[in-house]
């Protein structure tokens, strides 16, 4: 097990420097440009200046070797500082420059982080909550009102997109009913119970959204999972040995059950780091999605390659743990 | 509950009413502004973006402004320099501003000429990019006279010498706080870029990036009385729409920047009654520009869409104008803009000395017309209902645009007007990031213009369109060995242009410089090689409470800050 482990992540070096090459390629070859968004008054010469102070006369190969550079040596170094709070730990050196702001990206990525984690992380530890009981229910009780209700919210959440049911809301519970608030008031901070109830009533709209959406996929995984167990040999003994409806579906069948969901789960997890960009930008929150999308609109190099570059790391990451919890729960599983 | 706190709140007012009758700084309480847009720095000289230099400009500001009708203020400067006054130089060549006696940093230290002169050598640093390097053209030096008296220098006789330190795009920055920054050291400068130290009514507290800024009165502003309010928050991001909901609908903000939406959805919200949206014309026109070159791609890449090649039809002005006469503007503005946009036949249609009135017949449609001018330069309408000419070569050309959705609903429109008159148009939109981007790679760029017509707006910054109109001169036109970058888009080339701008240059008097600038407008209508749409204005929304909001289409929208107030 552990050099099975020891060997994915020595594996995984490689497969992230082909994802962080072709990113770069990606975006060095998409037709975008930094300058786009600058007024039309700003003459060419003035725009050529601006782009080789942005760093952009080099060779592509030797911008990428320097983010390359300053990614996994500099940018983590100050990180650990900045954690541990020993200055002398960050390694001395540029660091990686957003385009647009100017400032390094790693301290807008951490100011933006916990406004994701809190928004999307909330719906998706909600959306598992709905999800699971509403999906065993549904496969215990196949066909009865609950799994068809259960089918048609998941049906909804599935097909309705975001970016309709986000103004649906705010249309409904923001415009006619006045019960939440539109803009999302990013600089809240709660201190008292009040500012609490305001934070709620702020979240309350896009973590419904998102939600709806999580549960949705879950929801059907866990169903189709039960629905599977249901029918297998070993149900029918345990019924046979005597035991309770409450051990066959809530030990035997639901253990089981989980391996599929929780790789589908473990799979989930790096989407609530990448934030739901659609999401996010409708109701305003200032998380990592709506960072992500404004940074392509701008042509930001640098942030969305850093960012995309996280988020590949999150998501082999979260495949190897998901990987090594199949082995912790069904004991027929062996990597060695 | 919300009327409870209401009437709680006049009751507070009323008892209040003795202290506030003075207007104290501060007594509006708190401001809600909402960018859709939102400020990723708060320096207009590393950044373009309008978003950018408006929120910069609450806390920085330029020695004069101009005001909402386009006159020149001074702001910080004691008085604006002419040559009546002494001010500028007989020659032209140098203009001196003084400063205004006792101004104060927000830091508390006094703005002296050093600041000003500093401002200038931070921006034309060769190594800064400084995005607005364009108003510091042309000067030779920035000289300090004595601590509240600079002088400026031109390198030639500057008939217009208001660029350097004038308008939202050249506020002065603080010498103190950014000595360090200039050239490659710019960039690392986080902490002067999101907190810059101002003259402003509004210091900055907190700075998101790309999200909200926190302001406070500034406490050493210059007019004791003001700024109204206390606080200010400034939000950005989102979109347009829901920009406007919460100004007119919900009540949640009270300003709105920039309401690009159909004229019946703001009509719409504007019934929601918590607030107005307003609007103002500055100088932006929708137009069609005329490739004046041949953007066929059988042609080998050195010579598509250059002066090498020049257009195999559009070198009749008959078809030009054809094209312009089959167009409804009237219509374009109802469906587009509605109270957003005015008809417009110029393409410098503001302000009223500098508008040309000799064009106006484009305001009526005339598909007849077009028609007839078509039947004269021997297009004869062939079976399909697609014009050929005597070689057989058909009337069908390329109409591009950036995606965008008013853009589109004209494109659909013209396309079905050309189709009456027997022209065929391809339309193609290409996202604004790649149009408007000037990647020299992309073949999808407006620089590029490989397509025979293509929509777009632009504008001039201030009230002079010398720099604007100088655009369209010979030599200045996108083409591989300028990496394909340049102003004048539509390769148009007349000596006699260049000649009349070349006076432009050299006029100082001001009715003489509309007289001129009229003229050369004429030249590009006349000869159809820009079809002007539509004058676009911009609409802002108001809530109902706020007061003092004069929209600014000239300068920063945000330019009265400090006189905006919370009314009942």
């Amino acid at each position: 097990m552990f050099t099975y482990t020891l060997r994915r992540l020595l594996l995984a070096i490689p497969t992230l420097l082909f994802i962080a090459l072709a990113i770069f390629l990606l975006l060095e070859l998409s037709p975008g440009d930094p300058m786009a968004d600058m007024p039309l008054t700003i003459p060419p010469e003035v725009r050529e200046q601006m782009r080789l102070a942005l760093g952009l006369g080099e060779a592509w190969y030797i911008r990428f070797y320097k983010w390359l550079y300053m990614f996994s040596i500099v940018e983590p170094s100050y990180v650990l500082a900045n954690m541990t709070g020993i200055e002398s730990l960050a390694v001395e050196g540029q660091r990686i420059i957003s385009f647009q702001t100017r400032s390094p990206v790693a301290d807008i990525v951490a100011q933006r982080l916990p406004q994701t984690l809190w928004v999307v992380g909330l719906s998706y530890i909600f959306g598992i909550l709905v999800a699971v009981p509403l999906g065993v229910y549904s496969a215990y009780r196949q066909y009865s009102w609950v799994d068809q209700l259960g089918a048609f919210v998941s049906m909804v959440g599935f097909s309705l997109p975001t970016f309709f049911t986000g103004p649906l809301l705010m249309l409904v519970f923001s415009i006619w009913l006045g019960w939440f608030p539109i803009i999302y008031d990013t600089t809240l901070v709660v201190d008292s119970l009040q500012d609490f109830g305001l934070q709620l009533r702020q979240m309350a709209m896009p973590v419904f959204v998102l939600t709806l959406y999580n549960a949705a996929q879950i929801n059907r995984f866990m169903r189709a999972a039960m629905l599977d167990n249901f029918t297998q040999d070993y149900v029918r003994t345990a019924r046979a040995k005597g035991m309770s409806e409450k051990v066959v579906v809530l030990v035997h069948v639901l253990r089981n059950s989980m391996i599929p969901v929780v790789t589908v789960i473990a799979l989930g997890i790096p989407t609530i780091f990448t934030g739901a960009i659609i999401t996010e930008q409708i109701f305003r929150v200032n998380g990592l999605g709506q960072l992500l999308i404004i940074a392509i609109y701008a042509s930001d190099f640098p942030m969305v390659l850093t960012l995309s570059m996280v988020f590949a790391i999150l998501i082999v990451g979260f495949n190897l743990i998901a990987d090594i919890l199949y082995a912790v729960l069904d004991p027929r599983i062996r990597y060695d | 509950m919300r009327t409870k706190f209401a009437l709680l709140g006049a009751v507070i007012a009323l008892a209040l009413m003795p202290m506030t009758a003075a207007a104290q700084r501060g007594s509006s309480g708190q401001l809600n502004i909402i960018y859709w847009q939102a400020p990723s720095i708060l320096n207009p000289y590393l950044s373009g973006g309008t978003k950018d230099v408006e929120s910069s400009n609450i806390v920085l500001e330029p020695l004069a402004r101009y005001n909402e009708v386009g006159e020149l203020v001074p702001w910080l400067a004691e008085s604006i320099p002419t040559v009546e006054n002494g001010g500028v130089s007989q020659d032209l060549t140098s203009i001196t501003w003084t400063l205004q006696e006792g101004l104060l940093w927000s830091d508390g230290t006094p703005v002296t000429s050093a600041d000003v002169a500093f401002t200038a050598q931070y921006c034309m640093d060769p190594e800064g990019g400084c995005a607005q390097l364009r108003v510091f053209n042309g000067v030779q030096s920035v000289d300090i006279v004595d601590d509240r008296t600079v002088t400026v220098q031109f390198d030639a006789p500057t008939p217009v010498p208001y660029g350097p330190f004038v308008s939202m795009a050249s506020p002065i920055i603080q010498q103190a706080q950014f000595a360090e920054c200039t050239g490659t050291r710019a960039p690392e400068c986080t902490d002067a870029n999101f907190y810059p130290i101002g003259t402003g009514p509004f210091t900055v507290v907190d700075f998101r990036p790309n999200d909200v800024i926190q302001f406070e009165a500034n406490q050493n502003y210059r007019d004791p009385m003001l700024p109204h309010f206390q606080t200010l928050t400034f939000k950005g991001g989102g979109d347009a729409a829901s920009a406007g909901r919460a100004v007119m609908e919900t009540g949640e903000m009270d300003y709105a920047w920039n309401l690009q939406l159909a004229p019946d959805v703001i009509a719409e919200m504007a019934q929601g009654g918590a607030g107005v949206p307003i609007s103002a014309f500055g100088t932006l026109v929708e137009r069609i520009e005329i490739n004046m070159t041949d953007p066929s791609p059988d042609l080998p890449p050195e010579t598509r869409s250059t002066r090498e090649a020049p257009h195999p039809f559009f070198s009749d002005i008959r078809v030009r104008q054809a094209l312009s006469m089959a167009i409804d503007r009237e219509l374009l503005v109802e469906i587009g803009y509605g109270a957003a946009g005015q008809v417009t036949c110029n393409l410098v249609p503001a302000p009223q000395a500098f508008a040309s009135d000799a064009n106006e017949s484009c305001r009526v449609q005339d598909l007849d017309g077009a028609r007839a001018l078509l039947d004269a330069a021997g297009w004869t309408v062939g079976g399909d209902g697609i014009r050929v000419n005597g070689d057989g070569r058909r009337l069908v050309i390329d109409y591009q645009t950036s995606t965008n959705a008013v853009r589109q609903d004209f494109q659909a429109l013209i396309q079905q007007w050309w189709r009456e008159i027997g022209v065929q148009a391809n339309l193609r939109n290409i996202n604004a990031s790649v149009f408007f981007g000037g990647d020299p790679g992309s073949p999808d760029t407006f620089q590029k213009f490989y397509a025979d017509v293509e929509m777009y707006a632009n504008l001039f910054t201030g009230t002079d369109p010398q720099q604007y109109l100088g655009a369209y001169r010979c030599g200045l036109e996108p083409r591989p060995d300028t990496q394909w970058q340049g102003e004048n888009i539509n390769r148009f080339c007349d000596p006699a242009y260049d000649a009349l701008h070349a006076e432009l240059t050299q006029t100082a008097s001001i009715s003489e410089r509309a007289r001129i600038a009229r003229e050369l407008n004429d030249i590009l209508i006349q000869n159809y090689v820009v079809i002007p749409l539509v004058h676009r204005g911009r609409v802002d929304a108001r809530a109902n409470s706020l007061a003092g909001v004069l929209l600014n289409t000239w300068d920063s929208g945000l330019w009265n800050i400090a006189d905006w107030r919370r009314v009942q």
